[in-house]
This record gives C-alpha cells, sequence and structure tokens, in this order.
C-alpha cells in the first residue's frame, strides 16, 4: 500500500518535473527540473526492485550528466529570450502529436498482454537468494562481458571525441618549449660589451627570439 | 509486484510524450532538445525496468545499464558540439545549423 502510494506520488514529480523542463523559459530552471525529475525516476526504479540501476541513475546522472548540463547553460553567454519567440507558434503541432503518440501508445499497453506460457522464455531469470547488484555483476561480467568492455570504449571515445572538439589552442598562454631550450647557445643570448670609463653603456640589439620560445 | 505493470508503462508513456512535445516547443533551443531527448531515454529505461521487475527477468536491468552509457555519452558529445558551434558563431538557434553546409 505504501508502496503504491509512493509510487503515484513519485511518478508524479516525475511528469510534472518533466513539463517543467519542456515549458521553462529558463534554461537553468529546466536543469534543475530535470535534476529533479532523475532522482524522481530513481525511486521508481527502487520501486521496481532494480536498486543498482537506481543509485547508478543518481550518481551518474544527477552527479555528472545534469551537472554537465547546468555548466554548459552557464559557461555559455546566449540570449534565451530570443530562443523562446516560437514558442506559441509551434505549440499546437506539437501539442497534437504529442495526443496522438499517447493515444496510440494507450491503446497498444491497454489491448497487449503477456502470453501465459511467456515465463518459460526467460533469458536469465532474476535469481531470488543474491541482492540485485550481485545478480546484475553476475550477468555483466559473464554473459554480457564483450558488451560490457564495448560500452566501455564507448565511454571512451565520447570522452576522446569531447576533449578534442572542446580543446583549442591557446596562442598566448606560456608554454615550456624544451627543445629551443636545449637548441640555445650562449652566441643567441649574450653579448659582451666593453664598458668605457666614464660613460655609460649602450644596450645592445636585442635578437629577436624564436616565436616558439 | 505490488504496482502493476501497466502504471509503469502509463508513466514512461507521458514522459516520453512530453519529451516529443519538448522537443516541438523548443524548435531553437538546442539545450532543452538535448534535455528532452533525455526525457525519452528515462522513459525508455522505466519501461526497461518495469518490464525487468514485472517478468523477473535480469536482461532489462542489463540494458538499462547500457542505454545508460550511450545515453551519458550522447549528451557529453552533443555539449561539447554546443560549445564549439556556440564559439563560432555566438548563438546556439538550431535554424541556423544549416548555414554550416558551405
Amino acid at each position: 500500500m505504501i508502496a503504491n502510494l509512493a509510487f503515484y506520488l513519485f511518478s508524479f514529480i516525475l511528469l510534472a518535473s518533466a513539463v517543467m523542463v519542456v515549458t521553462s523559459r529558463n534554461p537553468v530552471h529546466a536543469v534543475l527540473f530535470l535534476i529533479l525529475g532523475f532522482v524522481n525516476a530513481a525511486v521508481l526504479f527502487l520501486l521496481a526492485g532494480a536498486e543498482f540501476l537506481a543509485f547508478i541513475l543518481a550518481i551518474v546522472y544527477v552527479g555528472a550528466v545534469a551537472v554537465l548540463f547546468l555548466f554548459v547553460v552557464m559557461m555559455l553567454d546566449v540570449d534565451f529570450s530570443a530562443l523562446n519567440e516560437g514558442f506559441q507558434r509551434y505549440a499546437p503541432v506539437g501539442a497534437l502529436v504529442a495526443l496522438i503518440m499517447f493515444a496510440e501508445l494507450t491503446f497498444i499497453a491497454g489491448t497487449w498482454v503477456i502470453a501465459p506460457a511467456g515465463g518459460a522464455d526467460r533469458l536469465f531469470p532474476t535469481p531470488d537468494n543474491v541482492t540485485n547488484t550481485v545478480a546484475l555483476g553476475q550477468l555483466l561480467y559473464t554473459s554480457y562481458l564483450p558488451l560490457f568492455q564495448l560500452s566501455g570504449v564507448i565511454l571512451l571515445v565520447a570522452m576522446i571525441g569531447a576533449i578534442v572538439l572542446t580543446h583549442r589552442d591557446r596562442k598566448r598562454s606560456l608554454h615550456q618549449n624544451i627543445t629551443a631550450q636545449h637548441a640555445r647557445t650562449p652566441a643567441q643570448t649574450l653579448a659582451m660589451v666593453r664598458a668605457p670609463l666614464g660613460e655609460g653603456v649602450a644596450l645592445p640589439e636585442k635578437q629577436p627570439e624564436e616565436e616558439t620560445l | 509486484m505490488p504496482i502493476p505493470l501497466s502504471h509503469y508503462l502509463v508513466v514512461s508513456a507521458l514522459l516520453l510524450v512530453i519529451g516529443i512535445f519538448g522537443i516541438f516547443m523548443n524548435r531553437k533551443n538546442v539545450i532543452i532538445i538535448m534535455m528532452s531527448i533525455e526525457l525519452i531515454l528515462l522513459a525508455a529505461n522505466l519501461n526497461f525496468v518495469a518490464f525487468s521487475g514485472a517478468l523477473h527477468d535480469m536482461v532489462g536491468q542489463v540494458f538499462t545499464m547500457f542505454v545508460l552509457t550511450v545515453a551519458a555519452a550522447e549528451s557529453a558529445i552533443g555539449l561539447a558540439i554546443l560549445v564549439i558551434y556556440f564559439r563560432n558563431r555566438g548563438s546556439i538557434e538550431v535554424e541556423d545549423v544549416t548555414l554550416m553546409k558551405g
């Protein structure tokens, strides 16, 4: 009973925050509502019995992806009021498409049943005597090991891609060029000046240094 | 399972529809569009997890894990593209992207 009540409460907050993500004028508010939605979705995962994924959702999404969104929204100096001008124009067609799609999904979900004998076709039934994390790990590190490794490769490619895309070579920053330092000779940097008595010394012409130094 | 599967399906269908509606509403703002895509993927994940719980099959949760991985990679790359696009053009309007066709 309490689980049902919690389900309705958290799914209501999830849907309300999703609506706020979509309709909010201020993108910072949208990101914050997205975080709220992810937390509530994590609770729904918990209620469905997927504890490990619930915490993964809370850690990875709330802790990393949503903060990444927040970072980008705050870093880019975007004029958001200009971006919102097509808001009313596209609302009717968007609502129409959404309504049609929801009606179709409801028809499918309403008429569809699980075959009674379908239980025999389970690929990996949930074990009863171990926790969810153990059960998930036993599958991920055995039967799904190639896919698991591949998802790691996907993350690596995404990381390298993001770094390569956003990295820019700052021309004005001070680098240490060790080759140029080692190639320096005293002739390039030192000038022997004979100083006459009682007179000043004119500074010698400074040699132009290499660009890379 | 105390909570029937159909309730989960309705919630995730609503979430998916809200995400699609958001793509239509915010035609110009790429950041909101990417958040809508995140909502759609979350709806798919919710379906996977709900079926996994209802059918007592672990494969749904394994798949959710992979979907989460791909979604995280997608948002990282997308935001990186957004940052360099903003650096080049000074705005993030989607309709201007066609100007990049050279």
